[in-house]
């Protein structure tokens, strides 16, 4: 299953675009139950296109909470243009989702 | 002479077509080449990370910038909501950064003409601080803050 959940929704003739990823953002700080260190896993990268077009790119810390959600507003978009939406964190792990709007 | 004006037509639609990929290709590359830069997001005071981001240059206090969502108090300083707008024309980049954070540089993104100045996004805090919004709109920074108070800090954020 996709680690990104995409909505979007009309809004005062833009189009809210928003996003929810499920990833620990882990900051290499915290100690699990036994006092390990847990190591640090975050994502580093979040990039978004509209048809294809890069509409942004984001820098993410450790100091983006768990499961970090965003939201947009693209000053246009209509139904049927297709968002999509990928990131990449510090260990190299990428995901990717597709949503066309409804 | 009407076939040479179609010709010219077809010439005068490839070339606007071929500048509009290249507008388009050089705006990407602009945003893809910005690499995530390790040191940037480095453990270190507030003032180095601003000036290793911003150098010595002017940031000019902005009431342009909006903050809502952002509350006064957080009671868990691991999920803290913002909203960021803002009226400032040509935005390129915004930057969130929590002053009292052991690594203060929280998140930057980089919007496209495409998007309307405005980001949502959760923040993990270490405990009561500063949350400073940097905005690059033409080259020229504009900054606002607001001062949060944790009560529960974010697991060492």
């Amino acid at each position: 299953m996709s680690s990104i959940k995409i909505r979007t929704k009309r809004r005062d003739g833009h189009t809210q675009i928003r996003l929810l990823i499920t990833h620990p953002m882990a900051n290499g700080r915290g100690k699990d139950k036994l006092g390990k260190a847990i190591p640090a896993k975050h994502i580093t990268l979040l990039s978004i296109t509209h048809n294809d077009l890069q509409i942004l790119t984001a820098h993410l810390s450790a100091s983006i909470s768990k499961n970090p959600y965003f939201d947009f507003l693209l000053k246009e978009g209509n139904q049927g243009d297709t968002i999509s939406i990928s990131w990449t964190d510090n260990l190299g792990k990428t995901d990717s989702a597709t949503y066309i709007i409804k | 002479m009407l076939k040479s004006r179609r010709k010219f037509i077809k010439a005068l639609l490839s070339i606007s077509v071929y500048g509009l990929t290249m507008a388009g290709s050089i705006l990407q590359s602009t945003m893809a080449q910005t690499p995530w830069l390790k040191e940037n997001f480095s453990t270190g005071s507030f003032d180095q990370t601003m000036r290793r981001l911003f150098g010595a240059g002017d940031i000019i206090d902005s009431n342009k910038i909006k903050i809502s969502r952002l509350p006064r108090v957080a009671e868990n300083g691991a999920i803290v909501p913002i909203t960021i707008s803002s009226t400032l024309e040509h935005v390129e980049k915004i930057s969130i950064l929590v002053e009292q954070n052991p690594s203060p540089l929280s998140a930057e993104f980089f919007l496209s003409p495409a998007l309307a100045v405005h980001v949502s996004a959760r923040l993990k805090m270490a405990k009561t601080s500063n949350v400073v919004i940097i905005v690059q709109s033409a080259g020229k920074y504009y900054r606002t803050s607001r001062l949060v108070k944790v009560t529960t800090g974010g697991c060492g954020a």
